[in-house]
């Protein structure tokens, strides 16, 4: 691996008088400097945890707890995969494989996938790809964490209360939410949770639309930054849409069950089926919430290790932003059996989404196409993405069909396709993204090795698992049960599937041993073990307080490359003709 | 700002598009006004992003030809560390509870939000220029 040779000769100074927080109005002089050194010295240990407004330590709280929630909720799936290889096992009753499967989608879909990505990994390397100094609202950053943390450790909780936790599925439909079928404190809570973590998803959103839109490096304009930052603007805009209708969902659900209101009930002249239209309104975004990051990891990590720039950057952004329009107006499509949605309209749409995706398929093996692969482990792990999320994404192709959907709505093929969607994206690109970004937030390698075993360990337990699923759910196998007759013929698969989990289970423990080793025995990193040309591979790993003591000159997406690779440097003319003709402000305006 | 606040615009319009379609299509009014909810929050800010970016001086980033030290001075004050985030959270942690389990938490729930929201604003105000 080749890594970042200094030469500060062609380096522009940056702004150096920047943030530090001690009144404003100072020019760039050595007090300043002073002050912001302290600054970086502050408070250490688990007060710097508590008090600390850096994006950087925000965003790795984020990746460790969402990643010890991963683990719970990884091991619950265990239980039920293991209460399941058996058609009459008694491992669990019938009310904790409830519980289980409730807080296993819970937890993986509100507190895993969607904290690990935009405030995790988002938060971390956003602001550093596109050159600024922090999220552009630090305190309100924090407080994300700490509602995230609240409704995190609320919802853990709600095991251990009187009648245990929820148990009516992630979805949450109503009636079965109610008062009446859902009573004690576990609902409540798994209610609270909900509220509290959609907060700290709101906040989130709003800070990286500010910061994307406002704190770009000088020359770093909307079509340079990084695809990935551009997916974590155009998720965060789709978090501003989809979190509010649910929290206004879950309140009122709450007031059905505490204060009398009857606006999911029959018996006061509510609309049950209005749940499923909020719940899905801010349920289909999710699930592109879900994915957005994830794409725009693996859009990052493809040209690097192809050493070719990205095929299409315009048709991938275009890409996203259909994506994204197109999300919020396919939500009944998992109400097709309510039969009380419009067949049409709906089918159409989630077909049209099969469009967008597929440039971004063909964007991704363009860039592939001709280039000089590596297959270190960030590579490795997107390719599984391409695998995992084309058989996903083809499979709810199949399901946009509404005939096929009336046969196969509730039965284990959906579970296998929605799994296929979400493991695709959370699991292989999200952990491609860890491997890929963990040199830069922890200055030390993880080994390939044991990266290479983890990915095909999850690769092969992955296929293992959720193909027997598919051909089980034609078969009628419904989803959400605890167990089934032995006279039913489905057990074969399902033992094979149990299999397939523990092969999924065995892989993570070494990706723990990778962890432990990378700490016990550190290889150091250097600032750009991978060679990578977007903006966080130009400065320090683990990067200093406020992220660039330097700044290259911009140019083109790949400011850190041009700056390592002068001679294939992008033909500016070409790159700033393109560029005009999308901002049209008037160049040089500021010169 | 333009290239921003055109995203923005597009995409609630899109959304008001789609709305109108999805009520002469299947008169379902949920549907509709989240629709034309989210219309609205794309074309709001948008048309102020819009509005805005033939006001002010352009962005530095949004100047192709920037150089770095065009950048140069303060970007903005950031603060430090700071402990109200924090108390903040634990006391919206606390004020859920409340509607759980019952008032004896609300006075915890209190103290703590208060607490921050006053430390909070005194901060910034010490800060300088926020």
């Amino acid at each position: 691996m080749t890594t970042t040779i200094e030469s500060p000769g062609l380096i522009e100074p940056e702004e150096s008088g920047a943030p530090d927080g001690h009144g404003g109005g100072h020019g760039p002089d050595e007090h300043d400097h002073a002050a912001s050194h302290a600054h970086h010295e502050g408070p250490t240990g688990i007060l710097n945890w508590l008090t600390s407004t850096d994006h950087k330590v925000i965003g790795k709280s984020y990746m460790i707890t969402s990643l010890v929630l991963f683990f719970i909720s990884g091991a619950m799936a265990l239980v039920m995969r293991a209460q399941l290889s058996n058609p009459t096992s008694s491992l669990v009753n019938f009310q904790t494989y409830n519980e289980l499967f409730t807080m296993h989608g819970s937890l993986m879909l509100y507190l895993f996938a969607g904290p690990f990505a935009f405030g995790g990994l988002a938060n971390y390397i956003v602001p550093i790809q596109i050159g600024a100094p922090d999220m552009a609202f630090p305190r309100l950053n924090a407080l994300s964490y700490w509602l995230y943390l609240g409704g995190s450790t609320i919802m853990t909780l709600s095991f251990v209360v009187a009648g245990g936790a929820a148990s009516f599925g992630w979805v949450a439909y109503a009636p079965l939410s109610d008062a009446i079928n859902s009573p004690g404190a576990g609902t409540d809570m798994w209610l609270m949770a909900l509220g509290l973590t959609g907060f700290s998803a709101i906040f989130t959103g709003v800070n990286l639309v500010a910061t994307i839109f406002y704190l770009r490096a000088p020359g770093m304009t909307m079509f340079r930054i990084p695809l990935f930052s551009w997916n974590m603007l155009v998720t965060g805009i789709l978090i501003l849409i989809a979190f509010p209708v649910l929290f206004g969902a879950v309140v009122m659900l709450f007031c059905d069950r505490h204060f009398g209101t009857h606006i999911y009930s029959v018996n006061g002249g509510g609309v049950p089926v209005l749940w499923q239209h909020l719940f899905w309104f801010f349920g289909h975004p999710e699930v592109y919430i879900l994915a957005l990051p994830y794409f725009g990891i693996v859009t990052d990590i493809i040209p690097v290790f192809s050493r070719k720039p990205l095929f299409g950057y315009r048709g991938m952004v275009f890409a996203t932003l259909s994506i994204a329009a197109l999300s919020t107006g396919v939500w009944a499509h998992h109400m097709f059996t309510t039969g009380v949605v419009l067949l049409p309209f709906f089918s159409l749409l989630s077909y049209l989404i099969a469009v967008p995706t597929g440039i971004k398929f063909f964007n991704w093996i363009g860039t592939m196409w001709g280039g000089q692969l590596s297959f270190q482990t960030p590579m490795l792990f997107s390719m599984g993405f391409l695998f995992a999320f084309l058989m996903g994404g083809v499979t709810g192709v199949l399901l946009a069909s509404p005939p096929v959907d009336f046969m196969t709505h509730d039965t284990y093929f959906v579970v296998a396709h929605f799994h296929q969607v979400l493991i695709g994206t959370t699991v292989f690109a999200g952990f491609a993204g860890f491997y890929f970004w963990y040199p830069k937030m922890f200055g030390r390698m993880l080994s390939e090795r044991l990266g290479k075993i983890h990915f095909w360990l999850l690769f092969i337990g992955f296929w293992v698992t959720f193909i027997p699923q598919y051909i089980v759910g034609l078969d009628g196998m419904p989803r959400r049960v605890a167990g089934y007759l032995p006279s039913n013929g489905w057990t074969g698969l399902n033992v094979i599937s149990t299999l397939g989990a523990l092969i999924i289970g065995i892989s993570f423990l070494f990706f723990l041993v990778n962890l432990v080793t990378s700490w016990r025995k550190p290889v150091p990193a250097g600032d750009n073990p991978w060679d990578g040309g977007a903006l966080e591979w130009f400065t320090s790993s683990p990067p200093p307080h406020h992220n660039f003591t330097h700044l290259p000159p911009i140019r083109s997406e790949r400011p850190t490359w041009d700056y390592n690779h002068p001679e294939h440097r992008k033909d500016e003319s070409h790159g700033d003709k393109r560029q005009r003709e999308h901002d049209k402000e008037p160049v040089g305006a500021n010169s | 700002m333009r290239a921003s606040g055109a995203i923005l615009v597009i995409i609630g319009v899109f959304f008001g598009l789609m709305g109108i379609v999805y009520w002469y299509t299947s008169y379902e009014d949920a549907g509709f006004l989240m629709l034309m909810g989210s219309a609205l929050l794309g074309i709001l800010p948008g048309a102020y992003y819009l509005w805005w970016s033939k006001r002010m001086k352009p962005l530095e980033g949004d100047d192709p030809d920037a150089s770095v030290s065009d950048g140069a001075g303060i970007i903005d004050s950031f603060p430090g560390s700071s402990i109200w985030p924090f108390l903040l959270g634990m006391g919206a942690m606390f004020a859920t509870l409340t509607f759980v389990f019952g008032l004896w938490l609300a006075p915890i729930a209190l103290v703590l939000g208060l607490s921050a929201v006053i430390g909070a604003v005194v901060e910034s105000r010490r800060g300088g220029t926020v």
